[in-house]
């Protein structure tokens, strides 16, 4: 092989002997420097998260007790009463808000990964990313206006929090969902067809089925972004003292707007409110953190293994 | 020309053998003469295309039934694409065109108003990586077919048509005690009989094959091809491989397809009974193929 003809640059220099090739003290230097960085940056970003689950931690514990939990504000006006119409309120809403927003991201994350062709499809994908940056006071007062159309100015029922959820749920749904149809690979769709099944039935016995873990932990999440949401609640759902579990008729309290308005108007027992606010704020981020493992738990249990 | 071809005699079957196959059906099972029987698949002037892509051109050959007919050729020469036609997959393709003229039984499978659903279920595929559902149980596999075609069958029948179609693929003996077991859980060979399985449990007529063994080991292709063998006195088999000697082992008919340059559609060259086209084929590309000058 002719060498000389070749020039190498100093970069590809072969060094005299392997042995004595260990990397040098600035190489390690500078590694040990960079891993420093990279904790630090790491701790940094942890900082923020600690300090806060730590401070609603100590100052929610005060305000935590059996009455915040069984009791509601009807009728109180001094230390007394509890939060239980807002944490019933909140589950209600919440509830009614994933049985509307579930149904339609699904679907439309099936019409988007399975039919979806062309123009119409990038059209609707456009707008999908569009309604996952709505400011969340909007979806409020779209559903405000949506019902107003219908029952006049001043309306305010459970019902319409849930519809300005939605509106903010349904995207981050077919977002997550679009993603998990796509992992499920396509041989499985031609087995299906291959044997004489109909689109609809691949995608309801074959797709869906395998997809099921990742669907499930994609709701639980998006159900747990929307859960602590106070500005369209704020101008939608109203605020009220008493424990009110229908969500179509009258107004009805959640955690997020109960701590705004116990932080807000806190009357004359002052430290009683805030230890009732940051109560709630406690409460919500439990419901959050319950989510999440549930969502974890449920993606361990049933994930199916695809080779 | 192709020694290390062999084989093997019809009195060798059902005998235990050195080389520690899976002892599948037993020799004094007979195979049950259940199913709509093998058709004739027709293709006539068939031309495929991928959107403006020309992808295989003018096919004309006769597929007979109860016999294996194997496509071979080198890699892209439309060999795939071509069985795909035949079971109106290659449609499912965005952008794919079917021209010309296929028909099982006399029936064009093209023709206006009729559904490629149908034609599915009369003329089935398994194909190169196994791909059993990985939600369901081996049982369950089984009768997918059943279950996924909206016929209300009764347990019992269930029963006998997951066994039946379980001994037609030589897998009952392995797994009878574990048929509520994932059927991702099985080795490539046993996949691969499953999707078998699962294919004949709808009594097609013509059963397709896309290089069923080149994801699998030596002694589970030999499996399978035991099994093809067994498998033509019921269904008409056409298989697609890469292994000239597969070709020359297990088909009854061999179609030699080629292309003329990358880009340019693959064709048909020659088409024969296998003894024919590996001995005294009549076409030099053929020759150059199979004696292996090229491909």
């Amino acid at each position: 092989m002719e060498s000389a003809s070749v020039t190498h640059s100093p970069a590809l220099e072969r060094p005299a002997s392997l042995l004595a090739s260990g990397a040098g003290w600035r190489r390690r230097a500078k590694d040990r420097l960079m891993t420093v960085l990279i904790a630090g940056a790491f701790a940094l970003a942890m900082i923020p998260l600690i300090s806060l689950v730590y401070e609603v931690t100590k100052r929610g514990i005060p305000g935590l007790s059996l009455a915040f939990f069984t009791e509601d504000a009807r009728g109180v006006v001094g230390e007394g009463g509890g939060a239980s119409h807002a944490i019933v309120g909140t589950l209600v809403i919440t509830g009614v808000a994933a049985a509307i927003s579930v149904p339609i991201g699904i679907m439309g994350a099936i019409y988007l990964n399975e039919y979806g062709q062309g123009r119409l499809r990038r059209a609707l994908t456009f707008f999908v990313d569009v309604m996952t940056g709505i400011p969340s006071i909007v979806a409020g007062l779209f559903a405000c206006a949506l019902f107003e159309l219908f029952f006049g100015p001043g309306i305010r029922l459970g019902v319409m929090g849930s519809v300005a959820l939605s509106v903010l749920m349904i995207p981050i749904v077919i977002r997550s969902a679009e993603e998990v149809l796509k992992i499920v690979p396509n041989h499985l769709r031609e087995a299906a067809y291959a044997l004489g099944t109909p689109k609809w039935k691949t995608i309801v016995k074959v797709v869906l089925p395998t997809a099921f873990a990742g669907l499930v932990t994609g709701v639980m999440i998006a159900i747990a972004r929307i859960v602590g949401e106070t500005a369209p609640l704020l101008v939608t759902t109203g605020v009220v003292d008493s424990m009110n579990s229908d969500p179509f008729h009258g107004r009805m309290q959640n955690l997020a707007v109960y701590a705004y308005n116990e932080y807000r108007s806190p009357g004359v027992f002052k430290q009683a409110a805030y230890d009732k606010a940051w109560a709630a704020a406690l409460t919500l981020i439990a419901i959050v953190m319950l989510l999440n493992v549930a969502a974890r738990l449920v993606y361990r249990r049933y994930k199916t293994e695809i080779r | 020309m192709l020694g290390a071809a062999t084989k093997r005699s019809a009195a060798e079957e059902g005998k235990p053998t050195m080389t520690g196959r899976p002892a599948g059906r037993t020799s004094t099972e007979p195979v049950t003469a259940t199913g709509r029987g093998a058709k004739t698949i027709e293709a006539r002037d068939v031309n495929l295309f991928y959107g403006d892509f020309h992808a295989v051109e003018d096919v004309t050959m006769t597929i007979a039934p109860n016999k294996v007919t194997a496509l071979i050729g080198s890699s892209g020469c439309g060999k795939t694409t071509f069985l795909r036609s035949l079971n109106r997959m290659h449609e499912l393709t965005p952008g794919a065109r079917v021209d010309g003229h296929v028909s099982l039984d006399g029936e064009d499978i093209y023709g206006k108003g009729v559904d490629p659903v149908e034609v599915r279920r009369l003329i089935g595929m398994v194909f190169q990586q196994p791909n059993p559902f990985p939600t369901m149980s081996i049982y369950d596999n089984v009768a997918a077919g059943l279950n996924l075609n909206s016929r209300r069958v009764p347990k019992s029948q269930k029963d006998s048509v997951v066994e039946r179609s379980l001994r037609g693929a030589n897998l009952w003996e392995e797994v009878k005690d574990r048929l509520d077991k994932p059927g991702s859980g099985l080795s490539g060979g046993q996949q691969q009989r499953l999707c078998i399985a699962r294919a004949i449990a709808v009594e097609p007529e013509v059963l397709l094959m896309d290089e069923p063994c080149s994801a699998l080991d030596p002694l589970a292709t030999l499996a399978i091809e035991d099994l093809i063998s067994e498998l033509k006195n019921r269904y008409t088999i056409v298989i697609v491989t890469h292994n000239m000697q597969q070709a020359a082992r297990a088909s009854d008919v061999t179609a030699f397809f080629n292309l003329d340059a990358t880009g340019k559609p693959g064709h048909l060259v020659e088409v024969g009974a296998t003894n024919e086209i590996f001995t005294n084929p009549t076409q030099k590309q053929t020759e150059d193929y199979v004696s292996g000058r090229f491909g």
